[in-house]
């Protein structure tokens, strides 16, 4: 004999009124029938009978208030049953979901799923590869560097294309895909029109078919329209199909203030695209970490947006000469030792950390800086390190701080490393305001070499 | 339904720069032919002005220069009244000039100064003006055509019968967010104009190897939204179909498209490879269709003034422009105290 429950009106109700009853014991009801309506504060509804038979006791009179969802409120007699024969527990056992006392069982049950998973670890991500004694280095720009990466990828996998806006015969809007178009084809590199929602998500579409998209934003401002699709599609699509279906899918282009461009044109997203489970962040500092993290990222199966700079790509490093170099994603590089004071950045930022280390050597601070190179995920441990050696931590952001990458930073440091801090965390980071135009506001809007210098000697109380 | 423009071929300029326009041609009295003159003329010294400028490290960023478009904006300027609202995307001077907004406060804003339209912190492709009723002024490409359509929004809804223009560009008819727009403007018959300035490239790429329509007169169809081809070389042609699109909307009926078939004679930006159209297919629209040399030599031809009265406006116009550039060379930067104001208003 089936119970008529109390039902919910929407997700998050707990309990109602109980207004009506519109039929009395003993009448007939068929499934469709209205047996009563109940009512919250926001909303009416009517209950109808799912079973057939006879009303047999209403156990909650109308009028009643706070009836919890779940509580039985009538039984219906089946036909052929008596009324008699009525006991709960055979109700019970004919719908085995229902709870006998659904208020204290859900209590229970809530109990039972807060067996909490643990978190994942910190996964052990490996060295950088060893580069062979009497490896030739050459100097290439960054611009160079990504764009070999490119071409060597695209070699070895033809199912890795680029599209983007002018990316084909303009050869790059700041020439990183220069001659891609002549090596490759019109097939694998592909000018679209201006339209990053619709070719973001395309991207999307293509990689979860099992291609290999490599997706420049002539600026990652522009990225803004697609924002969309590279977070609800692109990072969140693997988990949503319980890991059936992820897209490998590079998502690259200059990131965070040019020169003179002003607010639209002018942003870090650092900490945006870092905050999101299931995408990977990547921020090189220079034409060998380019080169090796856009290799990586390419061969990654998951989604990662690679953040470049457009005041870094003609700026040129020594890259070691290996028919394959790639960089493991994850690893941040301690790019100068030191013991007095541990200096974060990454991108662009470590131009402004390494002529702050060189200003402090001068003053006798001996500065430790490290180049994250990936932001999410974050190498904490070898932060952690540096810091339990030094006792001292400046970050260095182009971005703004409230909720920036520093932020995290200092929390990690703080939750990880409180006890072996001499100073609180000191974030040097962009002035709190939209990037302005005229020459000297840009200036003052932007970190530089001296806010470093001055927030490095002050956790050293110098 | 008046999409009554004709199928165009790609090749360009040749045939883009002169179309059959679909529409009707005013006839310009003298005062008209003047003003419209004087207009262009000013936009185009202004733009070669600020060229230089850019050259000599004065304005710095993005500049896109207006040279060649200038019969769009003073076309449609003369269709409009008091109260109708401008907005545009980055390739803005001339609109502002057209706007009557002061050539000096642009220019200073240009060089980033704090006589500038913003006080500096905008810069070439963010300028607003409350007085004149120009919105700026947006970088990202296609921006403004949603806040275009929620300035004719505002119309209707303070029941007014003006209306708002917005302005852009063969490449940002390619994103999305246009085709919102004309949904909800045709829904809710907004007075909203949209002149698409087809000036043949969205940077590098030339409108065929970015668009599958290539006449932009139709976008709207499947909204239901009417529109023309223009001649938007030719002042008169395009003072025509603005008064056309704006008796429309002013009645009522909803939002109207206008294709502007213009030009541009500079690079996209300062820095353009140029690699992407022939020199002789730019000459050939300078010389053959220039806006503001079709105007010159109908005045003189029809004797409405003499070579020596043409002088002295251009001279006119020179004196103005270096008026605005030696503003825009002297005036002070920015107060630095400037850094943290405008990011929010004071609550009340
Ligand atoms: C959303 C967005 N994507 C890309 C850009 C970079 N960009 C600036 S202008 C431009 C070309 C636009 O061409 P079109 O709409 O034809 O206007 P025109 O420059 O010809 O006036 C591009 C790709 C941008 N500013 N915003
Ligand atoms: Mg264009």
């Amino acid at each position: 004999m089936p119970d008529v429950l109390m039902p919910a009106l929407s997700p998050t109700m707990e309990k109602g009124n109980l207004a009506k009853w519109l039929k009395k014991e003993g009448d007939t009801v068929k499934s469709g029938d209205v047996i009563a309506e109940i009512e919250t504060d926001k909303a009416t509804m009517e209950v109808e009978a799912v079973d057939e038979g006879t009303l047999g006791k209403i156990l909650v009179p109308e009028g009643t208030a706070d009836v919890a969802v779940n509580t039985p409120i009538a039984t219906i007699i089946a036909e052929g049953e008596s009324a008699s024969a009525a006991p709960k527990a055979e109700a019970k056992s004919a719908a085995p979901a229902t709870p006998t006392a659904p208020a204290e069982a859900k209590v229970a049950d809530t109990k039972s799923a807060e067996a909490k998973p643990a978190a994942p670890a910190q996964p052990v991500v490996a060295a950088d590869p060893d580069v062979p004694e009497g490896t030739a280095m050459v100097t290439m720009t960054m611009r160079e560097a990504l764009r070999d990466a490119m071409a060597e990828e695209m070699r070895r996998d033809d199912t890795v294309f680029v599209m983007g806006e002018e990316v084909a015969e303009y050869q790059g809007a700041y020439k990183v895909t220069q001659g891609l178009l002549q090596e490759f084809g019109a097939r694998r590199v592909i000018d679209t029109p201006i339209t990053e929602h619709g070719f973001a998500g395309l991207g999307v579409g293509a990689a979860l078919a099992g291609l290999k998209p490599v997706v420049e934003f002539m600026t990652f401002n522009f990225a803004m329209q697609a924002i969309d699709q590279i977070i609800n599609s692109a990072a969140k699509t693997l988990y949503m199909s319980g890991g059936q279906m992820g897209c490998s899918i590079v998502f690259r282009g200059p990131n965070g203030a040019a020169a003179r461009v002003a607010a639209q044109h002018s942003q870090d997203y650092s900490a945006w695209y870092s905050h999101i489970p299931g995408l990977k962040v990547v921020a090189p500092s220079n034409a060998a970490d380019a080169k090796g993290l856009l290799k990586a990222a390419i061969r990654d199966p998951n989604p990662v947006i690679f953040l470049e700079n457009e005041i870094l790509y003609g700026q040129s490093a020594p890259v070691p000469q290996l028919a394959d170099y790639v960089l493991p994603i994850g690893k941040a590089r301690i790019v100068r030792p030191g013991k007095d004071v541990t200096i974060v950045s990454w991108t662009i930022g470590m131009n402004y950390a390494l002529k702050a280390a060189e200003e402090l050597a001068k003053d006798g601070i001996d500065a430790e800086v490290i180049d994250l190179r990936t932001l999410r995920p974050l190498d904490t441990p070898t932060i952690i390190e540096s810091v339990k050696k030094t006792g001292r931590a400046v970050t260095v952001e182009e971005g703004w701080q409230q909720s920036g990458v520093g932020a995290e930073i200092a929390a990690r440091i703080m939750e990880q490393a409180f006890d072996y801090l001499d100073a609180p965390v000191a974030r040097v980071s962009g002035k709190d305001v939209p990037m302005p135009y005229a020459a000297n506001l840009e200036k003052l809007a932007l970190p530089s070499v001296a806010d470093v210098v001055n927030a490095a000697k002050a956790v050293c109380y110098r | 339904m008046a999409t009554a423009s004709k199928n165009k071929t790609n090749d360009a300029a040749v045939s883009s720069a002169a179309p059959a326009s679909s529409g009707s041609i005013a006839t310009f009295n003298k005062d008209q032919e003047v003003s419209a003159y004087r207009d262009m003329l000013l936009i185009r010294r202004f733009e070669e002005k600020a060229g230089q400028m850019y050259g000599m490290g004065l304005i710095g960023g993005f500049c896109h220069l207006y040279i060649g478009q200038e019969a769009v904006v003073v076309g449609m300027q003369m269709a409009l009244k008091e109260g109708d609202q401008i907005i545009t995307g980055y390739r803005d001077h001339g609109h502002m000039i057209a706007c009557g907004m002061d050539p000096k406060g642009v220019m200073a804003e240009l060089t980033g100064r704090r006589g500038g339209y913003s006080h500096g912190k905008g810069g070439s492709m963010h300028m607003f003006s409350v007085e004149k009723h120009f919105y700026g002024g947006h970088g990202i490409v296609a921006a403004q055509v949603p806040l275009g359509t929620g300035l004719a929004f505002a119309n209707r809804y303070r029941g007014n019968d003006n209306v708002s223009v917005t302005y852009f560009g063969d490449g940002a008819a390619n994103q999305g967010q246009v085709y919102e727009s004309f949904n909800m403007a045709e829904l809710w018959k907004l007075p909203a104009i949209y002149v698409i300035e087809n000036n043949r490239y969205a940077m590098g790429t030339a409108v065929n190897r970015a668009s599958a329509q290539t006449d932009f007169s139709k976008r709207g169809v499947s909204f239901n939204i009417p529109g023309d081809q223009v001649d938007g070389m030719d002042v008169r042609a395009v003072k025509a179909a603005g008064e056309k699109a704006v008796a429309w909307c002013r009645a009522g009926k909803g939002p109207y498209i206008l294709e502007m078939m213009t030009y541009r004679y500079r690079g996209h930006s300062m820095s353009d490879p140029a690699k992407y159209r022939t020199r002789e297919e730019v000459e050939k629209v300078r010389t053959g269709h220039d806006p503001i040399e079709q105007v010159r030599a109908r005045i003189l031809s029809s004797k409405m003034l003499t070579e020596d009265e043409i002088k002295k406006i251009d001279a006119e116009i020179r004196d103005r422009v270096n008026e605005a550039s030696e503003f825009a060379t002297n005036d002070p930067e920015p107060d630095p105290s400037e850094l943290y104001t405008d990011v929010y208003r004071e609550t009340v």
